[in-house]
C-alpha cells in the first residue's frame, strides 16, 4: 500500500524489514525519530543509550553476537562515536549493522553544520545518501546486506530535508535472516597491533571491492536528458536539481557517497558538455571530480554554508526565478524561546541577576543565551560546561571561581558531562556546577535517559540517582533546588559560589510539556495594581507581553508556575 | 503542474496536523505529495513552516518564494513574514491572532500595525478571520489548525465530505467531532 511517510519513519520501516533486531540511539535533531519509530516494533530490541558512543558499542556488540543491528545519531554524534567507528571499520561485523548519521545544514537545530561524509571517507567505511523516505526505506535494507558481503560497518547520511519530509513509499513484509554464529575470532575482532597491522590491508582491499561495486550498484543512477548540461548530485541537492531542470539536464544522482563511482562519473562526464556538481556542505564529489581531471563547475558558485533551494540553485545557475511580492517593512524576528512555565527560567533569571558567568552546554536551557536573560556565555558541544569550568577557573582561580558555574541538562549531564565531572573531583577545582534536572531529554521531543526511571517503550528502567553519584565522586555539597523558587536559587547560588570547594547544585522540576506534569490555573494582571514597571518583563516569558503601560498575561499559555508573582513587588499578579 | 501549500506560525500551535491531514487527503486524492516539517529547536515558540506540495511528480520537498499558492498562517505577523513566497496571484488564508515575539516581549521592537491591510494592498487574495474565537465556538482553542483547513477547503476542487472522511482519519476519536464543527465554522456555508 502506498502511503505518506516521513523519512526518519522510512529507515525504521527499512531496519524493521530487514529484520534489524538490535538498536542503540541517542537523540539528536534530525536523527530522533529513526530510533522511535523503530521502538514501534515490537520484533525490535530498542534504547536510548547515554551517548553515541555507548549506542555504537552497542550495536557492535550485538552484529559480532550475530543479530542485524542499528544505531542511529544526528552529525555532531558521530564525532562522539567516531573512536568505535574508525577501529570498526577494521574489526568489520558479523551480522549486518548500520548506522544512521544526520546532518542538518542550515543548523535548524544543532551548533555547527559539518558534513559527515569526511567521517565516511577517513574510516573508510561505505555511505550511503538516500534522497527521499522511499530511498530511506530501500537503501536501510539493503545496506544490511552490503554490510553482510563487504563485512563492515555501513553508514546512511539522512540530512534534515530527507529526514523531516513526508514522501510516497510502499512498504513490505519482514525478513528475519536467521542468526550468525558467533565465533571467536581474536586476529578479526582484537585490535592491539599486531592484529590492526593485518587487518589495515584488508581495508584497503575491502574499499577497493566497494569502489568498483559503486560503478555498477543500485544506489548510483544516470538519468539522461538534454546533454549540454551534466549534473552530479544526491540527497535533497538532486531534488532541487529535478525540480529547476526536469530533462533539460542529465543527471548522475549519486546514492552512495563513498567511495564514489569514477568510472561511472568518467562515463558520465563524456557524454555531456559540461559538467555541474550540486551538493551540500562542502565539495566533496568536486574535489573527487577533479582528482579524476575533470572540469567541473561546483562551489565555485554554489556556496558550502547552508541549504540549498530550488531557487537558490537556478538564481546560481543563471536560470530565471519566480516573481515574488514584498512587504517594505522591517519585521520583528520570532526566534525559538524556553516555554511558559520552563523550569530553566527560574534559575536563569537568578544567575542572570547576580551577574554570574555561565558556561553552558547543549539543550533547550541553551536557549538561556537568549535576551532578556542573556545569561548563558558559551555553548561548545555536549559535556563542555562542566568540562570547560574547571579550565575557566584554573586560568581565572578564585576571582573565577566565586562567580562563574557551569549548567548541563539530565540528559548531556549522563551524555558526557559524568567525565568532566570527574575531572573537577579529581583535579581539584572549587567549580559550581548546576544541573539542570528536567527529567527528560527535552529539545529532541521528551526521550527517556538514565535519570528518569523510564525506557525508551516508557516501561519502568533503571534510575541514576544524581545526588548519589555526586557524592560518590567526592563532592561534599549537593543540594537540590527547586528552579520555581526564586529565593531558593538565589541561597543556593550565593552560598555554594562562596563555598571553599567544589559544589553540585541540581535544579530540579520536570518539563512543563510532560504529560504528567498539572498544571495551576493562569494568572491575570490586576490593573489597579500594576504600575508598569517592567519587572516581570525580564524573565523573557512568552505567556507576558506589555499593552497600553501594563502587564499582560496571555491565559492560552500561562501554567501559573509562579515565578513572575516572585519579582511584582505590587502584588499585581493573581 | 504542483501546487503548493505553505503552513506558518508559532512553534507549537498545531501545524503538523494541518500539514497531516493535507497530506493524507492529497495522497487519497491520488497525487504525489511530499510534506516538509521542522523539529528540534524552532518548535520551541519560534517561527515554524511547513511545506505541502502536491501533484502528478513532486520532486523538492521545500517551496521557494514565489511559489506558493496558498498560505495558511496561524498568526498575522507569520503571514507577513512568509509573504514573499506566495505567488503574485496566490491567496494567504490567515488567522488574525497577534502572538507577540520575543523582541516585542522585551520592548526591543514593536508588533507591525495594520498587517493584513498592508498585505492587501500588495494586490494579494487575503482571507484574515478569527479563527481563534471560531475554535473556541467549536469547543477548543487548540482547533485553530482545523478551522483555518475549513477556510482552506473552499478554494479546492474536493469534495467537502472527503475533508471530513480526511478529518475522522487523522484526528483522535475523541476529538472529531469537535475539529468537524470547527471545520465546518472555518468554512462557513456552503
Amino acid at each position: 500500500m502506498k502511503q505518506l511517510m516521513l523519512g526518519n519513519k522510512a529507515f525504521a520501516r527499512g531496519l524493521y524489514e530487514a529484520g534489524c533486531s538490535v538498536v542503540s540511539s541517542y537523540p539528536g535533531t534530525p536523527s530522533t525519530e529513526v530510533t522511535e519509530e523503530a521502538a514501534k516494533y515490537d520484533e525490535i530490541y530498542c534504547e536510548w543509550a547515554p551517548n553515541e558512543k555507548v549506542a555504537m558499542e552497542v550495536a557492535f556488540g550485538a552484529s559480532i553476537a550475530g543479530k542485524r543491528s542499528f544505531c542511529g545519531m544526528k552529525h555532531v554524534g558521530l564525532n562522539v562515536a567516531a573512536d568505535p567507528l574508525y577501529t570498526m571499520s577494521y574489526t568489520g561485523v558479523n551480522a549486518g549493522m548500520v548506522i544512521c548519521v544526520a546532518d542538518d545544514a542550515g543548523m535548524h537545530s544543532s551548533q555547527n553544520e559539518q558534513d559527515s561524509r569526511h567521517h565516511a571517507i577517513a574510516s573508510k567505511v561505505p555511505m550511503l545518501e538516500p534522497s527521499d523516505s522511499a530511498e530511506a526505506l530501500e537503501f536501510a535494507k539493503l545496506a544490511f546486506d552490503m554490510s553482510e558481503e563487504y563485512d563492515t560497518p555501513v553508514i546512511i547520511k539522512m540530512c534534515t530535508r530527507v529526514a523531516h519530509s513526508q514522501s510516497v513509499v510502499e512498504t513490505a513484509e519482514r525478513v528475519l535472516p536467521e542468526d550468525k554464529p558467533y565465533e571467536k575470532n581474536i586476529a578479526k575482532y582484537v585490535m592491539m597491533p599486531g592484529n590492526a597491522i593485518r587487518r589495515h590491508p584488508i581495508v584497503e582491499e575491502r574499499t577497493r571491492k566497494l569502489a568498483a561495486y559503486a560503478n555498477d550498484c543500485p544506489f548510483n543512477r544516470v538519468e539522461m536528458g538534454d546533454t549540454s548540461l551534466g549534473i552530479i548530485t544526491g540527497s535533497t541537492s538532486y531534488q532541487y536539481a529535478k525540480e529547476v531542470f526536469g530533462d533539460k539536464a542529465s543527471i548522475l544522482k549519486i546514492g552512495m557517497a563513498n567511495p564514489l563511482p569514477d568510472q561511472l562519473i568518467l562515463d558520465f562526464a563524456s557524454k555531456v558538455e559540461k559538467l555541474v556538481i550540486i551538493e551540500e556542505l562542502d565539495p566533496i564529489i568536486e574535489n573527487h571530480c577533479k582528482s579524476l581531471g575533470l572540469t567541473v563547475t561546483g562551489k565555485d558558485v554554489l556556496p558550502i554554508e547552508g541549504e540549498f533551494s530550488q531557487n537558490m540553485i537556478a538564481e546560481k545557475l543563471g536560470v530565471e526565478v519566480p516573481a515574488h511580492v514584498s512587504l517594505d517593512e522591517a519585521l520583528p524576528g520570532r526566534p525559538p524561546m524556553m516555554c511558559a512555565g520552563c523550569p530553566h527560567r527560574g534559575m536563569f533569571y537568578t544567575l542572570s541577576k547576580n551577574k554570574c558567568t555561565v558556561l553552558g552546554d547543549i539543550g533547550c536551557y541553551t536557549l538561556g543565551a537568549v535576551a532578556p536573560l542573556s545569561a548563558i556565555e558559551t555553548t561548545l558541544c555536549m559535556g563542555a560546561s562542566v568540562s570547560s569550568i574547571h579550565g575557566f577557573n584554573k586560568a581565572k582561580g578564585a576571582e573565577g571561581e566565586k562567580k562563574t558555574v557551569a549548567v548541563i541538562g539530565d540528559s548531556t549531564f549522563m551524555h558526557s558531562g559524568m567525565t568532566g565531572l570527574a575531572n573537577i573531583a579529581y583535579n581539584q577545582s572549587n567549580s559550581t556546577v548546576i544541573i539542570l534536572d528536567n527529567s527528560i531529554t527535552g529539545m529532541t521531543g521528551h526521550q527517556q535517559n538514565p535519570t528518569t526511571g523510564y525506557n525508551i517503550k516508557g516501561d519502568p528502567a533503571g534510575k541514576i540517582d544524581l545526588e548519589a553519584l555526586c557524592k560518590a565522586m567526592g563532592f561534599n555539597r549537593v543540594r537540590v533546588v527547586d528552579p520555581y523558587d526564586l529565593a531558593d536559587c538565589d541561597q543556593a547560588i550565593k552560598e555554594e559560589l562562596a563555598a571553599e570547594e567544589p559544589s553540585v547544585i541540581i535544579s530540579r522540576r520536570p518539563c512543563v510539556l510532560l504529560k504528567y506534569v498539572k498544571h495551576n490555573p493562569s494568572l491575570h494582571v490586576d490593573h489597579d495594581k500594576c504600575v508598569g514597571c517592567r519587572s516581570c518583563m525580564r524573565l523573557g516569558c512568552p505567556a507576558l507581553s506589555f499593552r497600553d503601560k501594563k502587564a499582560v498575561v496571555d491565559e492560552t499559555l500561562c501554567v501559573g508556575c509562579g515565578v513572575c508573582q516572585q519579582l511584582c513587588k505590587f502584588d499585581a499578579l493573581k | 503542474m504542483t501546487k503548493n501549500i505553505m503552513i506558518v506560525g508559532v512553534g507549537g500551535q498545531g501545524s503538523l496536523l494541518a500539514s497531516k491531514l493535507l497530506g493524507h487527503l492529497l495522497l487519497t486524492e491520488g497525487y504525489d505529495v511530499k510534506v516538509s516539517e521542522v523539529h528540534g529547536m524552532s518548535q520551541r515558540g519560534g517561527s515554524v513552516v511547513t511545506y505541502v506540495r502536491f501533484g502528478d511528480k513532486v520532486y523538492s520537498p521545500i517551496i521557494d518564494k514565489g511559489e506558493a499558492d496558498f498560505i495558511v498562517s496561524f498568526e498575522k505577523l507569520e503571514a507577513a513574514r512568509y509573504i514573499e513566497f506566495l505567488k503574485p496571484e496566490g491567496r494567504i488564508v490567515v488567522n488574525t491572532q497577534q502572538i507577540d515575539p520575543m523582541p516585542v516581549i522585551t520592548g526591543a521592537a514593536s508588533y507591525p500595525e495594520d498587517l493584513v491591510e498592508k498585505m492587501k494592498a500588495l494586490g494579494v487574495q487575503v482571507d484574515a478571520m478569527d479563527c481563534l474565537s471560531l475554535a473556541n465556538e467549536a469547543g477548543s482553542g487548540k482547533a485553530v489548525n482545523i478551522v483555518l483547513m475549513g477556510r482552506l477547503s473552499k478554494y479546492f476542487d474536493i469534495s467537502r465530505e472527503k475533508w471530513e472522511q480526511a478529518i475522522r482519519e487523522c484526528v483522535p476519536a475523541k476529538f472529531v467531532e469537535l475539529n468537524l464543527k470547527a471545520f465546518s465554522l472555518g468554512r462557513g456555508d456552503d
